[in-house]
């Protein structure tokens, strides 16, 4: 049972008990009080505000994205397999994250590291992949400085994969943690809060394939 | 990319010994000063030997009560540096005419009406609104402590770490001279090569992370702590208000963090976002800053509003006029206030159709707060009115902000804005809403709340002097610029020509020193308060005849705040256990779980000053080396799982012995 139906039982309870002629009992509770954490919220609203981050992103994408200043379009830049391949790496990382939860949810720690493991690598590769795309576009002149379109894409699509690097960092700190601990309570709400932004990150990225490269290559 | 005025070493960067301002007077007398203080102040703690106290108790403490206190202390000192800002340009345009030049360079003019700007929003507004939320919504809702305490007090030191790179560019190199929102391309690399916008965009991308984070916090509290029987419904209206004020902080300061970011790199890294050539578009920063801009000034005045209802039902001994109207006003200006940031730049040239929508977005938020200043009034009617100062202030304020209101709706019509756009009628109309709304606001909330806080009232007479200084200097001194404005004299001016304008600069000059006298007598009612603090005391923890929760416990409340948790059975609840015969326990007390002191916060964020300071600077090396110190130690501290322990009951059984002796010897 939650605590919000105990406080809400509380108070029933209480007011009922206003009517009996013990009147100094029933204005606090004589018992310890356990508030609902709010790790979850707080953690959902903070998500909430770095999607803002992204939409403001998007719009900045969205209003210079065409302005190329004669230089390179996203037509003449993006190849489209490799983004592909980069989508992919990043879906199943959210795939092997979420069977790294269920067996979480089976308090299995060693299986858990596993998969969280393998998300780790797909993570890893999805930079890796990232990072030698934005030195080939450096390369062939496409930098951040070149036109506005390009300064908005960079900005965008870096700020993802900071977010991804970000991530790692943190899945590899959480691992040590479970390996150190095990499923603890605390590990265990650290945990969904990492798979929050994990799969939030490949939310975004849904959005950036869609809008930067697939429209980009229109 | 990035063209560099000043040869760059690798140890020091740009840093060098010419960005001392030796050669300026002002700032040098300044820096003397606050040197002598400073020394003054550490002598005093290591002779006292007060430092291990500072440290335990004060500087990494996660209790909402100690954050909030600190909060509103580095708000009022903040209010002295902006206000001194404040009667510097008000001394210079009331002498820079007819060929006099004043006694402020051009250039030193423009970094203070910017440094004004900033310190009054981000560091005076938002430390002393946060801090009252801090302090007071968890009372308010019978709650122990925050959601998240550590976060409490890392925002905290994140918001202070801002404060001092703002200090800091007093006496290390510059400020941005380019007004409070620093508009590209002037603040661009090319118009604004210095470290000025540095230090701006640093200052607020830090303090920006403790004001999301303390929102998130907030939100997070007010909906997941409330004291059994406290439904939305039963909510006091200034916890609503810090809650609608904590949505729009969550909902616009990453709107900031990007904008400002993306101003970085076009500094930093030479991209285009803004730039006039490249394909960058300058109206898009606008655009973004605007988005947060106006909803930041909500979120201001929203929590004020929330103290003017305590303190209308309050000294009013009625229920507040209208409970419910004033939650949906609240929540309808929550929503509009995003609706109505192009309203900030009409003349941009979006057109008639797109002016037209925002200008009647604007008019329409009057609505709602006319609503709110009828519910104030109607509370007023009939009921006993004890004109003690917070409801002085709620008076004046009632008057004033009527009067700043309707200069908004005149400015909200596009026509209009086109006349007066930029001119000091528009500088006259958002001091009248926040000097008269928010500062006011605080004004009572200070009197009313103090001696909750520490257990004694304010006094009465230097009160009133400050109070009616306050009043008088606020009219005396922008009255003349709504005047000013409506001749056409443009804002941000650092001299001027025609001879016939003189006189008005004067008067609100005069005006500005009255509000000194506002300020210095405030000061002097703490000083005398303190000292006269036995004959001031309250015992009851309830001095007003207060309504909600945080007047039922002692002044200044417990650790834990509640010995039990109270159950809520009505709005104004404190006021509802009074009438049914309220007893308070004397026993069975529990031992109660709260969380830990933490070191993480305030080095967290010495290190973020650190680094941010090392990116004004383009010291390199040390903004990586604090940059990889931060990450670490943010890690090293979440290997910490020890946070919590248990007040024994046998503290607690003390302490609240302690409050019935207390309460029996006042009865």
């Amino acid at each position: 049972m939650s605590s919000t139906t105990i406080a809400a039982t509380d108070a029933a309870h209480a007011d009922a008990a206003l009517e009996k002629p013990d009147r100094g009992t029933v204005f606090y509770l004589r018992e310890e009080h356990h508030p609902e954490n709010g790790t979850m919220l707080g953690f959902w609203i903070y998500l909430m505000s770095d999607c803002l981050i992204f939409a403001v992103l998007f719009a900045c994408y969205g209003v210079l994205g065409r302005n190329y200043a004669a230089g390179p379009s996203g037509a003449d830049l993006f190849d489209l397999k490799l983004v592909a391949i980069n989508t992919t790496f990043l879906l199943f990382s959210s795939i092997t994250y979420g069977f790294a939860m269920l067996e979480m949810v089976k308090n299995r720690a060693g299986t858990t590291l596993a998969w969280l493991f393998v998300t780790l690598l797909f993570g890893l590769a999805f930079l890796g992949l990232e990072l030698y795309e934005f030195a080939h576009l450096i390369h062939e002149g496409a930098t951040p400085q070149r036109s506005a379109f390009l300064s908005s894409f960079f900005a965008l699509v870096g700020t993802h994969g900071l977010h991804v690097a970000f991530g790692c960092v943190w899945l590899v700190t959480l691992m040590v943690q479970v390996s150190q601990r095990g499923l603890i309570p605390e590990n265990r709400r650290r945990l969904m809060c990492l798979s929050l932004f994990w799969h939030f990150l490949d939310v975004v990225w849904i959005g950036v394939f869609t809008f930067v490269y697939l429209m980009g290559t229109l | 990319m990035t063209p560099s005025p000043v040869e760059e070493s690798v140890l020091f960067g740009r840093l060098s010994l010419n960005a001392l301002p030796l050669h300026e007077p002002i700032l040098v007398a300044t820096f003397a000063a606050v040197a002598i203080g400073g020394v003054a102040v550490i002598g005093a703690l290591t002779y006292h030997r007060l430092w291990g106290w500072l440290w335990r108790e004060w500087l990494t403490s996660i209790d909402h009560k100690k954050i909030g206190i600190m909060y509103v202390i580095l708000g009022l000192v903040m209010l002295l540096r902006g206000f001194a800002d404040a009667i510097m340009m008000r001394l210079q345009q009331a002498i820079a005419f007819g060929g006099s030049e004043g006694y402020l360079p051009p250039h030193h003019y423009d970094q203070i009406f910017t440094a004004h700007g900033v310190i009054m929003i981000f560091f005076v507004a938002m430390p002393l609104i946060t801090g009252f939320m801090n302090y007071i919504v968890p009372l308010q809702i019978g709650a122990r402590d925050v959601a998240f305490p550590f976060l409490n007090n890392f925002s905290f030191w994140m918001t202070t770490s801002g404060a001092v790179l703002v200090m800091a560019s007093l006496f290390v190199g510059e400020f941005a001279a380019t007004g409070w929102l620093a508009y590209p391309p002037l603040s661009g690399i090319a118009y604004s090569p210095g470290v000025g916008v540095d230090y701006y965009i640093w200052a607020l991308q830090i303090a920006g992370v403790g004001t999301l984070l303390s929102g998130v916090n907030l939100i997070a509290t007010i909906v997941k702590m409330r004291a059994p029987g406290m439904s939305m419904m039963r909510l006091p209206v200034f916890t609503w208000t810090a809650l609608c004020s904590n949505v729009l902080i969550v909902a616009s300061f990453p709107v900031l963090t990007a904008a400002l970011a993306l101003l970085s790199l076009d500094r930093y890294v030479g991209t285009a976002f803004f730039t006039n050539d490249f394909g960058g578009s300058a109206m898009m920063y606008v655009n973004l800053i605007w988005i947060w801009g106006h909803p930041e000034v909500y979120i201001l005045i929203l929590p004020a509003f929330g103290i003017f209802s305590e303190v209308v039902a309050t000294y009013c001994g009625k229920r507040l006029f209208g409970y419910a109207s004033m939650v949906y006003a609240t929540v309808v200006i929550t929503i509009l206030s995003y609706l109505v940031w192009l309203h900030h730049f009409f003349t941009m040239g979006s057109g008639a159709s797109v002016n037209s929508f925002f200008g009647i977005t604007t008019m329409i938020i009057s609505i709602p707060t006319g609503a709110k200043i009828f519910n104030w009034l109607f509370t007023m009617y009939r009921g006993r009115i004890r004109f003690e100062l917070p409801m002085m202030w709620t008076v004046s304020f009632m008057v004033t902000f009527v009067i700043g209101g309707m200069t908004g709706v005149l400015l909200a019509v596009p026509p209009a804005d086109f006349v007066l756009h930029n001119s000091l009628f528009l500088i006259a109309h958002f001091h009248n809403v926040i000097i008269g709304g928010v500062l006011f606001g605080l004004f009572a909330g200070i009197a009313y709340w103090f001696p909750k806080v520490t257990g004694f009232k304010l006094d009465e007479f230097w009160g009133r002097i400050s109070f009616w200084c306050w009043t008088i200097g606020f009219y005396v001194a922008f009255m003349p610029l709504y005047v000013l404005g409506l001749m056409g004299v443009t804002r941000r001016m650092s001299r001027f020509e025609d001879p016939s304008l003189q006189i008005f600069f004067v008067i609100a000059a005069f005006g500005a020193v009255l509000i000194a006298g506002g300020i210095a007598s405030f000061l002097i009612q703490l000083v005398v308060s303190f000292r006269k603090r036995e004959q001031l005391k309250d015992t009851t923890g309830d001095p007003w005849d207060g309504r909600t929760l945080e007047w039922s416990t002692s002044s200044p409340p417990p650790a834990y705040n509640f010995a039990f948790t109270p159950v809520v059975h009505d709005l104004d609840a404190w006021h509802d256990m009074k009438k049914r015969g309220y007893v308070r326990p004397t026993d069975g007390f529990m031992p109660i779980h709260m969380p830990k002191n933490t070191w993480a916060g305030i080095v967290l964020s010495g290190v973020s000053l650190i680094c941010g300071f090392a990116l004004v600077w383009h010291i390199w090396w040390l903004a990586a080396a604090s940059f990889a110190a931060l990450v670490s130690l943010a890690i090293i501290h979440t290997f910490n799982y020890a946070r919590d322990f248990h007040i024994p009951a046998a503290d607690v059984t003390a302490t609240e012995a302690e409050r019935t002796k207390l309460l029996a010897a006042g009865a």
